[in-house]
């Protein structure tokens, strides 16, 4: 069933009785040419180039749990690309373009909204450093605008500008950055993928791998033993998890970051504000609440939940930026668990197993990459080369040292 | 989260600062350059019991070598390094 503003008048007109389901539940099939481990929005963004850029339907996502259930639906939904090395930018800015194509592409509402992020300096050397962010987003044709603070003033004139310790000197701002609908992403690749004949397999955990003369072959699940010529992994979050089942160590380390909502208010916050001398992001969605975050809490975590203290440092960078905050009440916070990689950067390639491929290590970024993410992986696994802007995200950067480390951090997960 | 620091007592997480896997060591210095990638950049990152050095950089100062569960964050053993070194 195509959506259209006339399907749903005649919809409404007959008491939304006769609408389908969006996607079909798949039972898993013995074989298959792709088999695509993780039903969030890298795996569905996947499973739906692969079909419609390569041609290639015979393919099953798998998800243990249901679709969207991991970071997908725990992230803070903000889509942008002022990135400043070579290796991230292009990747980035194709993820921008998809974006902004999306929902024609899905013919889904993803409510992507280009409402513009703003990254505020509050120092002369970070206005330097913003600069030169800008400079490099404009020579590889990304929007960006370095703002006095007049210009901020005019967008945003709730923030504390004369705060003692951390004033506002300007911002620096790319106007097609957003946000968008995380949970619409997923149902509306995994309806696109579905309408193709791609197989959505829920309940489905993968639990080992199948091996024939070296190669791999397969993946034992919950459901069963289910076979393909390749197989991908975008499970992040779990990826070391999974890549020690066939025997792969890997240069990640899965941290919990935690989000909040507050309770809905009327429209105050119009695009993505973020606080430069800590860590804290925060918009406004469309519903009223009020969504933010800050860093990781710091340590290797598979729990699904994070620690007081962390909320407190999101909420102490909340007030030094916007202290009108304080009356708001926080309605909920969540954690989600990071592909924390050594220096900060994802990863799309092979790996050392033939027949297994690896899209992993998306650190706080993977919300904003997923169409980059699945169009890439999806070139990947078709055509056996790294599409031209990812070619930087190699498993083997971290041995030959071509790290792309935006933040200069180092081998040091938790600091990225 | 609590850490039990020997020295200092039951205190909150906040006081101290992760430093992950305790069993990433620095291989000699005349060690080919593939145990020092093994060392710098991969980490087995279980989903369960795990051995990590904490900095109890709010307290004592002190290295920790802490046994917690990444799932539960149930801590299992709490040693000073320099204690651990020296048996």
């Amino acid at each position: 069933m195509r959506y259209s503003i006339f399907g749903l008048m005649r919809q409404a007109l007959r008491g939304h009785r006769d609408w389908t389901p969006a996607w079909r539940d798949a039972a898993p099939k013995k074989q298959y040419e792709v088999i695509v481990v993780g039903g969030g929005g890298h795996g569905l963004a996947t499973a739906h180039y692969l079909a419609k850029v390569h041609g290639i339907s015979n393919v099953a996502v798998l998800e243990k749990g249901w679709i969207g259930s991991g970071n997908t639906g725990r992230n803070t939904t903000i889509i942008r690309s002022n990135y400043l090395l070579p290796g991230n930018l292009p990747f980035y800015e194709l993820s921008m373009k998809l974006w902004e194509g999306l929902e024609q592409d899905l013919n889904y509402n993803a409510m992507v909204s280009q409402r513009g992020v703003l990254n505020l300096y509050h120092s002369d050397a970070q206005r330097d450093a913003y600069a030169r962010r800008g400079n490099a987003m404009r020579m590889h044709g990304v929007d960006a605008e370095l703002l006095d603070v007049a210009a901020v003033k005019r967008m945003v004139p709730f923030l504390d500008f004369d705060n003692a310790r951390f004033p506002i000197r300007g911002g620096l701002l790319q106007r097609r950055g957003g946000t968008a609908r995380h949970d619409a992403v997923v149902w509306g690749y995994a309806r696109a993928a579905s309408l193709r004949g791609v197989d959505i397999i829920q309940n489905c955990e993968v639990t080992g791998f199948i091996e024939e003369a070296g190669r791999i072959v397969g993946v034992s699940t919950t459901r069963g033993e289910i076979k393909a010529t390749k197989i991908g992994l975008a499970v992040a979050g779990n990826t070391s998890r999974l890549a020690n089942l066939a025997g792969l160590r890997m240069p990640i380390e899965s941290h919990v970051l935690q989000a909040f909502v507050s309770e809905a208010i009327k429209p105050r916050i119009p695009g993505v504000v973020t606080f430069g001398a800590g860590h804290f992001y925060i918009s406004q969605s469309d519903k009223g609440g009020l969504v933010f975050g800050g860093d990781v809490d710091g340590y290797n975590s598979y729990a699904q939940r994070g620690n007081l203290p962390m909320f407190e440092d999101v909420c102490e960078s909340a007030m030094a930026l916007m202290p009108s905050l304080g009356r708001i009440r926080v309605l909920r916070s969540w954690g989600g668990l990071m592909d924390m990689s050594m220096d900060g950067s994802p990863i799309i390639d092979f790996t050392p197993r033939a027949g297994l491929y690896l899209n992993a290590g998306w650190c706080y970024g993977g919300f904003k990459a997923t169409p980059a993410s699945g169009w890439c992986f999806a070139h990947l696994l078709a055509r056996d080369e790294a599409h031209e802007v990812a070619r930087a995200y190699r498993l083997d950067r971290f041995a030959t040292g071509h790290l792309i480390d935006e933040k200069g951090q180092g081998a040091q997960p938790n600091l990225h | 989260m609590r850490i039990q620091c020997p020295f200092c007592g039951l205190r909150d997480w906040s006081e101290f600062s992760s430093l992950g896997d305790a069993n990433a060591r620095r291989p000699d210095g005349d060690a080919p350059a593939a145990d020092f990638f093994d060392a710098v950049y991969l980490r087995g990152n279980p989903a369960g019991p795990h051995e990590e050095l904490w900095y109890h950089a709010f307290g004592c100062r002190g290295w920790l070598r802490v046994a917690r569960d990444t799932r539960t964050h149930e801590i299992f053993a709490v040693d000073m390094c320099g204690e651990v070194a020296a048996s």
